[in-house]
């Protein structure tokens, strides 16, 4: 072995273990202090936002206070910093969050140079296009010649132009700087279909006159599969957070609810549920956590429906369908590994 | 033979058309041709824009009821602005908490009460008052700690009581700051002059929004990971500093309207830097830049809203957050004719204040 190997080689080895030694650092600082500090949006309908007493509401939020659920048993016990979408990143890397679950788009340049790892999907989302159903349209590819309301500065426009110019279709863009303002120009008629991220376009639904008159086509032209995000350097914390939403996924595909838990620990025979659980097996300890972490998250923060239902699904305003965030054994994409 | 006395006729009224309304209004919005079809035009977009206005804001809007269901969309929705009103004035303050914050504010208007009335006994200790032991207890009161009060943390801070906190400790930290620094631009010292001067086109050659971001956003990445230095505390040291260059040019121009006659005139009296300074001086060129000052301190109150790129629940942004609320989509509108208004409220006050001080204080050049 040359001197410059062996030099490289005992460099390998002293990060190998100091990142073995910053290993559950994040779990501890945060059992020390008692709270998970967790970024979220600064205000997104359905993903996160304050409530007139002040509580933060929302997916996103939700997801921390299963996280805080699955380390504390207290899914109370989280803080909630609200971050501009300049700020979120760095407020992750200087160590001032320990989780941000802020709406944030999965890429590989964000999972890599940035030096994050994003834990998982909690919402698929894909901009879609919103018309009045009076346009007879249903489909998108039925769309050659509209004028299309589109949002300045995104990226929104460039899929937009590649969409159209893949199915040989013509559009005229009408860009608006607000988000209020291309629901009042689409309510006003001046252009025939609204594109945003569908999460958006349902939000931007709700601001209109007439709601029902309007109908989100079911055509997604672009991936945005926002997730959880937390820093490189302490991979048992990212799995205690990656972990966190595969339970959550797990537990609905089980049918575990945060209103049947209790009685499932005690009467359920399905050895799923009972892994899960923590009945069987010690997989909560395996992560660093107690045994009945599953059990926590879903009796205070309910399995991955529910948050769904809750916040940006049927029980709530904005009223978006499952459609990508589906089980997998129901036609959608959330798919979590088994808990065994 | 008896003398007739002489009484004159008394005087004609002036003709009907010169007086009264008719006489105003011909003398102001009819005097000519062109004046006519400018009063014309004017009352006929006032009709255009007025009566529609008027029913948005008041006639058909929605006062009463506590959710979305009150609002019948033909007017505005003001229970959106009554339901969340707790919100913009004390952001995310806890409801059990709030009395804190009525009481500093109740104390500012009683310990500064003095100082907007005519001369009497109380200014003297109403103005030390406000000085030095007010900021200290209005600090006491919103951290809590310092009188044993449960802590509340800036990051529950907002609406309308951190703008207010924002502007408040920006205006009384840059005005000593920049007269500092004014005094030590026209320093004949070349270190600190030169020092002052570097300060000075630094700040002001950048914007605050710069300011601001920078203080949030790279500043986490130099300090040790672990360290949080409060985002509030970053965000006031950025507003100080840069209001403080803009004031010290402000209060340059005034130094330089002083005559040298009057530096001489310190100077021959034989009193030192300080005394010539604080007694013959500034009082003046301060009075000259009266508006100058409160211009850019209106200006300063206004510019507090950037500190939603931040993050910070201010005035505007807690309106903004309320507006994305799903049960209250669509009633952005509402909310920002009231932050206007809110803004409006306090600039006009700081304009009419600034007015009244000027008269008071106007006792040299009077023309």
């Amino acid at each position: 072995m040359s001197k410059l190997q062996h030099c490289a080689l005992s460099a390998a080895i002293l990060l190998a273990v100091a990142g073995t030694a910053h290993a559950g650092a994040t779990l501890d600082a945060i059992k020390q202090k008692g709270f998970v500090q967790c970024g979220v949006s600064d205000g997104l309908p359905g993903f996160s936002y304050t409530d007139d007493k002040g509580n933060v509401i929302g997916i996103d939020a939700d997801f921390c206070r299963a996280v805080a659920a699955a380390v504390f048993g207290d899914a109370t016990k989280v803080k909630f910093t609200p971050l501009t979408a300049k700020e979120r990143f760095t407020a992750l890397q200087s160590g001032e969050i320990d989780v941000l679950s802020r709406n944030s788009t999965w890429t590989s340049s964000r999972d890599s140079a940035l030096g994050l790892n994003f834990t998982g999907v909690t919402y698929y989302d894909g901009q879609g296009f919103l018309v009045n159903k009076k346009l007879g349209v249903k489909s998108a590819k039925e769309l050659d010649g509209a004028a299309v309301c589109i949002q300045a500065g995104t990226t929104t426009e460039l899929n937009l132009a590649d969409y159209f110019r893949t199915h040989n279709m013509k559009f005229t863009p009408i860009t608006y700087d607000k988000s209020d303002e291309s629901a009042k120009s689409l309510e006003a008629g001046r252009c025939d279909v609204l594109t945003s991220d569908q999460s958006q376009l349902y939000a931007q639904r709700i601001k209109l006159a007439a709601p029902d008159d309007y109908i989100v086509l079911p055509e997604v032209i672009s991936k945005e599969p926002l997730g959880p995000v937390v820093r490189h350097g302490d991979d048992e914390w990212f799995d205690i957070v990656k972990w966190t939403l595969f339970a959550q996924v797990n537990a609905e595909e089980l049918g575990v609810t945060s209103k049947n838990v209790e009685q499932m620990v005690k009467t359920s025979t399905n050895p799923d549920v009972k892994r899960l659980l923590g009945v069987e097996g010690d997989k909560g300890k395996d992560l660093g956590l107690p045994n009945d972490w599953v059990v926590k998250i879903v009796k205070q923060v309910g399995n991955y429906g529910e948050m769904f239902d809750r916040n940006v699904g049927e029980g709530s305003p904005l009223k978006i369908a499952r459609g990508l965030n589906a089980l997998w054994n129901q036609g959608g994409l959330q798919y979590a590994p088994p808990i065994r | 033979m008896s003398q007739s006395t002489h009484v004159p006729h008394p005087d004609l009224p002036p003709p009907s058309a010169s007086t009264g309304v008719i006489g105003w209004l011909r003398a102001n919005l009819f005097s000519s041709p062109l004046n006519s079809a400018l009063t014309l035009l004017g009352l006929y977009l006032i009709w255009l824009l007025l009566p529609p206005a008027l029913n948005w804001l008041l006639f058909k809007a929605d006062w009463s009821g506590s959710d979305r269901s009150a609002c019948h969309g033909e007017g505005a929705c003001w229970v959106f602005i009554k339901v969340r009103l707790d919100q913009f004035l004390y952001g995310f303050f806890p409801a059990e908490e709030r009395w804190r914050i009525q009481l500093s504010w109740l104390l500012a208007v009683v310990g500064a009460a003095p100082l907007f009335m005519k001369r009497n006994p109380l200014r003297m200790p109403s103005a030390l008052f406000m000085l030095f032991a007010y900021p200290l207890i209005a600090y006491g009161l919103y951290t809590g700690p310092l009188f044993g009060l449960p802590l509340v943390e800036t990051s529950q801070w907002g609406g309308l009581m951190l703008t207010l906190t924002i502007a408040v400790v920006g205006i009384a930290g840059s005005l000593p700051g920049g007269i500092l620094l004014a005094l030590g631009r026209r320093s004949k010292m070349p270190i600190i002059r030169s020092v002052c001067v570097v300060i000075i086109e630094f700040w002001r050659g950048v914007p605050l929004i710069t300011v601001l971001f920078m203080s949030s956003v790279m500043l986490p990445l130099f300090l040790p990971e672990g360290m949080n230095f409060d985002k509030l505390l970053r965000a006031l040291i950025g507003v100080v500093l840069f209001e403080s260059a803009y004031i010290a040019e402000v209060v340059r121009g005034g130094l330089q309207a002083i005559p040298k006659g009057q530096y001489e005139a310190a100077d021959a009296l034989g009193l030192n830097y300080p005394k010539a300074m604080g007694l013959i001086i500034l009082p003046q060129a301060l009075k000259l830049v009266i508006p100058g000052i409160v211009n850019t301190m209106i200006a300063l109150f206004k510019d507090t809203s950037l500190v939603i790129i931040i993050g910070l629940y201010d005035l505007l942004n807690s309106i903004q957050a309320a507006a994305v609320d799903p049960n209250w989509l669509g009633f952005a509108t509402e909310g920002y004719v009231f932050a206007a208004l809110m803004y409006w409220v306090f600039c006009f006050s700081m304009s009419r204040y600034s007015q009244a001080l000027e008269r008071r204080l106007h006792t040299g050049h009077k023309r």
